[in-house]
């Protein structure tokens, strides 16, 4: 390949951490007396070795065997000029560590990188946000952060302040920001960026459904204009809508790399990714608001096992299972079906007779919606937990993609395919009921 | 929408076969990159902005602080070493004697303990988003700077009241200010570096900046230091600022014997600053 194509050229990169900082425990007084009068110079040796590396921790690294742990090893890869790169893997595979080497935030044990072009880096929004500076000051003050010229910011100003839609509270200090608010402030400024090289980080995962889907909207628009991207995401249906390649990291190795579809269809297979089902363990950490938060979502076959293939001839059954923390409300759970294009398939809501109409008590719901067999065409699907009340009507979470599932033909002849072998298109694949009418020409047929 | 100033893509096109950032892993002695920096003023001048503006916000008395603080310290010292302890000051009104030298002992000491602590402080920055690590102690240390020229007033008041006209003294007087930053900066580089590693530093420092008054000439005369100690006294860069303010704001003769040792010191402190940050800059993040 020639070099004048090139964005980003990533050889051998490697970073290794050491872990090996546990405390002591003490079991007498004496013992932690004396480990207190000799501590000074462990812990200067400890935090010291912190970033010391000798030869032999390397090679000793290699076994496994000792507190150093490889958070990436030996990458290299290639990104071209006006690339979409998408980097998946499950957690702790390297991900992070990888976009803050070519962010320049940390540098890489060995190996090494070269960047043609001005890179920005999105690894969170709003960094450097002062709460006690205004709206229009952070404007100014993110901007430059994240690598603008005062001049750009200014010029980009009034789009920015229009995107974020929250003109109004301009001249009133961020800490007195819902978190809404300060999330879709700082996800404007950061969408304003134009560099030549863009290295994201999971930041679509913010705000509420409507910003949301803005936020994926100006990311499309960005890989559109040319300009080279890297994305990291959980998200497999924005990885494979935006990126038409990707890596697939694991234990800060490549594993595959390749086309979207196909490494995001080898990582869900790989088991790593538990993409039919998704538990928020801790109420902290889980989406939701005020009066609903969101506890799992899976998806299951007619006998309750949680799956992630389906036969396309079989109902499929989308679960939730919610927490309803206020008394009193109107509850609407309800799903988005997506397909791996992108297309919005259909919206599903609660519907069950028992809570209609009904003011709900505190408690724990698990509600299933099912899809029939002989609906959905082949490929992976991918479904939006959301839920919202009713009078008045309050989001309360949208978790966009929160799992997805594969609909596979066991090409059996029992569905819509018939005894068609080839590709079938179409959003859905609907088993049709077909009446056909016959009459006998009196004519003999043509020769 | 435009996405690329022009004479960025001209850039662009002439570099095209030359990478614009090479990473790799880095070490030994280097001084900072200064065309880097220059390209990042915007973000220094937000950045000093940002402190400024946050420094007096929600209080009810603002900027008014920068002259209070300073008033009540020379009335105690007044009090307590002039009147008390009767310290002797070579003929110059205690009040005038201890204005000239608390008001840039106050701008060393905060630039210092704030330039020592920012790499602590902006440690969220610091592990998301690149920009050159050298802004962060050098911001305190331009910001104070306003601080300071509010508190010059007091000066110029006391210097009012004892009829103390300017001589042509004054015109060292932005020497004066370098001077002070340049310690102020070359403290807080090493400092902010040592201090994100070892958070030793926070506990320290507040004591040593309180003692470090005591070495410098604040509250007594450099003349009651023993002959044969003075020089290695005024390699204190310390003594040098204080004692050259007193003689530029007073229209004293200068004591180069005081002043020149510490800009040695400065310059020293001044370069081992900055290499051992740029040394330490890239493993900030892993340290946290």
């Amino acid at each position: 390949m020639n070099n004048q194509d090139l964005a980003i050229e990533a050889r051998n990169l490697s970073k290794i951490y050491r872990i090996g900082l546990e405390e002591e425990q003490h079991d007498s007084l004496l013992t932690s007396l004396t480990a207190f009068v000799k501590s000074p110079l462990k812990n200067y040796r400890k935090y010291r070795s912190l970033y010391k590396f000798e030869k032999k921790d390397m090679e000793a690294g290699q076994d496994g065997n000792s507190d150093i742990i490889w958070a990436l090893r030996d990458i290299s890869f290639d990104v071209r000029r006006g690339e979409v790169l998408g980097i998946i893997g499950s957690n702790g595979a390297g991900k992070s560590t990888l976009l803050k080497i070519l962010s320049r935030i940390t540098p890489p044990t060995s190996g090494s990188a070269k960047i043609y072009g001005r890179v920005s880096s999105l690894l969170e929004v709003g960094t450097g946000f002062h709460p006690e500076l205004t709206g229009r000051e952070n404007i100014f003050l993110n901007g430059t952060i994240l690598g603008m010229k005062h001049n750009e910011v200014k010029r980009k100003f009034g789009q920015i302040v229009e995107f974020s839609g929250i003109g109004k509270f301009l001249d009133t200090p961020v800490k007195r920001y819902s978190s809404g608010m300060r999330v879709r402030l700082a996800f404007s400024v950061a969408a304003h960026l134009e560099p030549e090289i863009l290295i994201v980080d999971e930041v679509l995962a913010v705000g509420d459904a409507e910003f949301q889907k803005k936020c994926l909207g100006k990311m499309e628009s960005v890989t559109r204009e040319g300009r080279t991207v890297l994305f990291v995401s959980h998200n497999m249906g924005a990885i494979t809508r935006l990126c038409p390649n990707a890596i697939h990291l694991e234990k800060g190795m490549v594993v595959h790399s390749g086309d979207s579809i196909s490494v995001v269809r080898q990582y869900l297979s790989s088991g790593k990714a538990t993409s039919a089902e998704r538990v928020w363990e801790d109420d902290e950490d889980a989406p939701g608001g005020e009066v609903a938060s969101l506890q799992a979502v899976r998806i299951k076959d007619s006998s309750g096992m949680t799956v992630d293939n389906i036969d396309i001839g079989s109902p499929i059954g989308l679960e939730m299972r919610f927490r309803v923390k206020k008394d009193g409300f109107l509850l609407n759970p309800h799903f988005h079906l997506f397909n791996q294009s992108g297309d919005h398939i259909f919206v599903t809501m609660d519907l069950d007779p028992r809570w209609r109409g009904k003011r709900r008590p505190c408690g724990t719901y698990t509600s299933t919606a099912w899809i029939p067999g002989h609906l959905l065409n082949e490929g992976r699907l991918f479904v939006t937990a959301a839920m919202g009340t009713l009078e008045p009507r309050l989001n309360q979470y949208y978790v966009r993609d929160a799992v997805s599932f594969e609909v596979i033909d066991n090409l059996q002849g029992d569905g819509a395919r018939g005894d068609w072998t080839g590709k079938i298109d179409g959003i859905i694949r609907p088993l049709l009921k077909w009446e056909t009418e016959f009459s006998k020409e009196n004519q003999p047929c043509d020769l | 929408m435009t996405f690329l100033i022009p004479n960025m893509m001209q850039e662009v096109a002439e570099k095209k076969n030359e990478p614009s950032i090479v990473i790799k892993p880095k070490s030994g002695w280097s001084l900072p990159d200064f065309k880097e920096l220059k390209e990042y003023r915007d973000l220094f001048y937000f950045l000093v902005w940002r402190d400024i503006k946050v420094l007096y916000a929600q209080t009810i008395l603002g900027m008014a602080w920068a002259v209070l603080l300073p008033t009540i310290q020379i009335i105690i010292f007044t009090i307590v070493f002039g009147k008390v302890a009767r310290i002797p000051t070579e003929g110059i009104p205690y009040v005038l004697f201890a204005t000239v030298a608390i008001i840039p002992w106050t701008y060393m000491s905060q630039a210092m303990s704030q330039s020592s602590m920012s790499l602590v402080q902006n440690q969220s920055i610091l592990g998301k988003i690149y920009f050159p690590r050298l802004i962060f102690p050098i911001t305190p240390v331009l910001s104070k700077l306003v601080d300071f020229s509010i508190s010059v007033v007091l000066v110029l008041a006391v210097m009012i009241y004892y009829r103390v006209a300017p001589s042509i003294n004054i015109l060292f007087f932005p020497v004066l200010v370098i001077y002070m930053m340049a310690i102020a900066a070359g403290t807080g580089m090493s400092l902010s570096a040592l201090a994100i590693r070892f958070r030793d530093v926070k506990h320290a420092l507040p004591f040593v900046i309180r003692m470090l008054m005591y070495t410098a000439p604040i509250v007594y005369s450099a003349a009651s230091i023993p002959e044969k100690y003075r020089l290695l006294y005024s390699f204190n860069p310390l003594v040098g600022v204080i004692e050259g303010y007193r003689s530029c704001l007073l229209g004293l003769p200068f004591k180069w014997e005081f002043i020149l040792p510490g800009m040695v010191t400065t310059i020293v402190l001044l370069f081992v600053g900055m290499m051992y940050f740029q040394k330490m800059e890239r493993t900030f993040v892993d340290v946290i």
